[in-house]
């Protein structure tokens, strides 16, 4: 589109040579404005990353700035080495996948019957389910609960309160309904078959789109936030990776080193480069596969903001 | 919700019993147990909970041991330094972020939209989009690896440079870590925020650009008199939703930017819950402030989409 507009601006501007000038040093401004933008989102990490594979001396010397000096692999080989990150890394990984698994089943369990207009109650149920949207009991209560039904410390606490979400129901609905045309479920219906049959064979198979992207929500989700892990676990073995990140660099910004020798492993000297390996360990996933993700979340944001 | 009810009036409604209906959609009342459950076990069992505001609640006495103080815990809570100070920080923190944050995807949409060049433009938005696939804990340590007083990167550049003789607290003095908390803020939110507008502007229709390239208008004017009206809608909408969340606060991002230099600031509600709540036990003013906040955002939200619905947008409910 842009492309178009600037080859019609060129032919019909009555400005002539100095309407294209002006044209040009805008396109400049603005693509530098991009790239400066750009800069922000990308320096740091590569700064970080060549601080983690830089020599101790070098970091402390403070001459590490994009590129990495003494080139070596110690911190991640401590980082790797450490049992208590592997671990986290893979209950974590462990948890979002549940969580992603659960939380599509009782996504579609809510958001298929409440697609159909013709449902008895549709409309009472719909303000059930999205009532915790926008009232929440707040954290106390909510803690009290979980203690009694027992979940507190348990791996289940990080993934049964939040598989049901009333936005990713919502953005499912809505596909279900603008995309899929009822008459083909009706021509269904009539040949006798069931509303499971029907979803399993008819919906499911065309909804595939919005399956990755919801699943995506639900895993991108889980795997990045950590406030349930610091509210309700105490146990060493249910912390998830960015919770693992938060205590081991973010919370150690007062006694970085104190913290860090705390929980052993990944710990003494070196902190800053060892920091440095951390970010990039519980960084590099995420950001290898989002060029990927982004796509599909890009998509699924659209859908949710067309109502049903 | 109230879209889907008027949407569904036009059609022709022979009344179905709840016998007939349930006749042919059991297996969809059955599928709906399972959410239904869920809402039921992990958001309205929790609901009874919000009475402890209005008790004395002693975890060893419970619920039915436990004094009622009526509305003695709010006048506490307001009473309390902590708190207001905490309501304060809240309050204006919000409303810092959405003053700063909330016109910057547009600028940037704005921007985006004008790129000549569609590879670039792939590339950057990819970029752009990056801060919001990472978590707090992510973006609160690399901030520290970039701001710390003596080895943050941009406090060794700048010295380097011979800019400045001492590091800049960025993140380690008050003032300096309220700026660069909401700018990084900003940062997180920009790119990602510019998709609702990016959406809208491709719902402009050509034609209105070529009219006024005819009439001789420049990009300038362009984007003022229709790119900016195009998408005035969605605007509006982002900007009343945005409303609605003002007394919300993001633990995860106010503890990945905590330190005892800046406890005057970064006390916001979700720390003072927090703290008061699970770190001291005070259970009945933890509650209470989580109910109010809960309240006051319930309001904002419904007031929001009021007014939404005046001036003729969607609305949000």
């Amino acid at each position: 589109m842009g492309k178009k507009k600037a080859v019609a601006e060129e032919s019909h501007s009555a400005g002539g040579a100095r309407a294209i000038n002006k044209f040009r040093i805008g396109d400049v401004i603005m693509m530098a404005v991009i790239v400066i933008l750009c800069a922000t989102c990308v320096l740091p990490f590569i700064h970080v990353a060549a601080k983690s594979v830089s020599g101790t001396t070098a970091v402390m010397s403070k001459s590490v700035y994009f590129w990495p000096k003494d080139l070596n692999f110690d911190a991640f080989k401590r980082v790797f080495g450490d049992s208590s990150m592997t671990y986290s890394m893979g209950f974590s990984v462990v948890v979002t996948l549940i969580f992603t698994l659960l939380g599509m089943i009782v996504c579609t369990c809510a958001a298929y019957p409440l697609s159909k207009r013709r449902l008895k109650g549709r409309s009472f149920i719909t303000f059930i389910l999205m009532v915790p949207m926008y009232f929440g009991a707040g954290l106390i209560p909510t803690y009290l609960l979980l203690s009694n039904i027992k979940l507190l410390d348990t791996m289940w606490v990080l993934i049964l309160p939040l598989i049901y979400s009333p936005y990713n129901m919502l953005i499912m609905k809505n596909f279900f309904m603008s995309t899929i045309p009822d008459s083909l479920e009706e021509s269904a219906f009539l040949d006798g078959a069931t509303n499971f049959q029907i979803l399993r064979h008819i919906i499911l198979p065309l909804s595939k789109p919005i399956i990755a992207t919801l699943s995506l929500f639900y895993a991108v989700g889980r795997w990045n936030s950590y406030s349930d892990n610091m509210y309700y676990t105490r146990d060493a073995k249910l912390k998830m990776i960015q919770f693992k990140l938060y205590q081991l660099v973010a919370s150690a910004s007062e006694a970085q080193t104190a913290s860090l020798a705390d929980t052993g492993g990944v710990a003494q000297s070196a902190p800053e480069v060892l920091q440095a390996a951390s970010i990039m360990f519980v960084t590099v996933p995420i950001i290898i596969i989002y060029p990927f993700l982004q796509k599909y979340f890009v998509q699924g944001t659209m859908i949710g903001a067309v109502k049903g | 919700m109230a879209k889907e009810k008027s949407a569904a009036k036009p059609q022709v409604r022979t009344k179905t019993t709840w016998k007939s209906a349930l006749k042919r959609d059991w297996q969809l009342y059955l599928l709906l147990l399972f959410p239904i459950v869920m809402v039921v076990v992990f958001n309205y069992a929790a609901y009874p909970g919000l009475r402890m505001a209005f008790m004395d609640y002693k975890p060893a006495k419970g619920y039915d041991g436990s004094e009622w103080v009526g509305m003695e815990t709010f006048i506490k809570i307001f009473k309390d330094r902590d708190f207001v100070r905490a309501l304060r920080n809240s309050i204006v923190f919000n409303l810092a972020d959405l003053l700063v944050g909330f016109p910057m995807p547009i600028i940037l949409a704005l921007i985006l939209n004008e790129l000549r060049y569609p590879k670039f433009k792939k590339i950057t938005q990819t970029i752009l989009y990056l801060p919001h696939f990472l978590s707090w804990a992510i973006i609160g340590s690399v901030a520290l690896t970039m701001f710390r007083p003596s080895s943050g990167l941009v406090n060794i550049a700048l010295m380097d440079g011979g800019i400045i003789a001492e590091g800049i607290p960025f993140l380690n003095e008050k003032w300096h870590w309220a700026v660069t908390y909401l700018l990084i803020g900003v940062w997180q939110n920009m790119g990602w925020g510019t998709i609702m507008y990016l959406a809208a502007i491709t719902g402009i229709s050509g034609e209105l650009y070529e009219a006024a390239m005819i009439d001789g208008a420049g990009r300038w004017k362009r984007m003022w008199h229709i790119t900016l009206p195009g998408i005035k809608s969605t605007i509006v909408t982002l900007l009343i939703m945005n409303l609605g969340r003002v007394m919300g606060s993001n633990l995860e991002r106010l503890t990945a930017f905590e330190n005892t230099q800046v406890k005057e600031f970064q006390y916001q509600l979700a720390v003072y819950i927090y703290n008061k709540g699970l770190g001291t036990g005070k259970f009945s003013m933890a509650t209470a402030v989580g109910l109010f906040q809960s309240l006051i955002g319930l309001i904002l939200v419904l007031l929001s989409d009021k007014v939404a619905k005046k001036l003729g947008e969607d609305g949000l409910l």
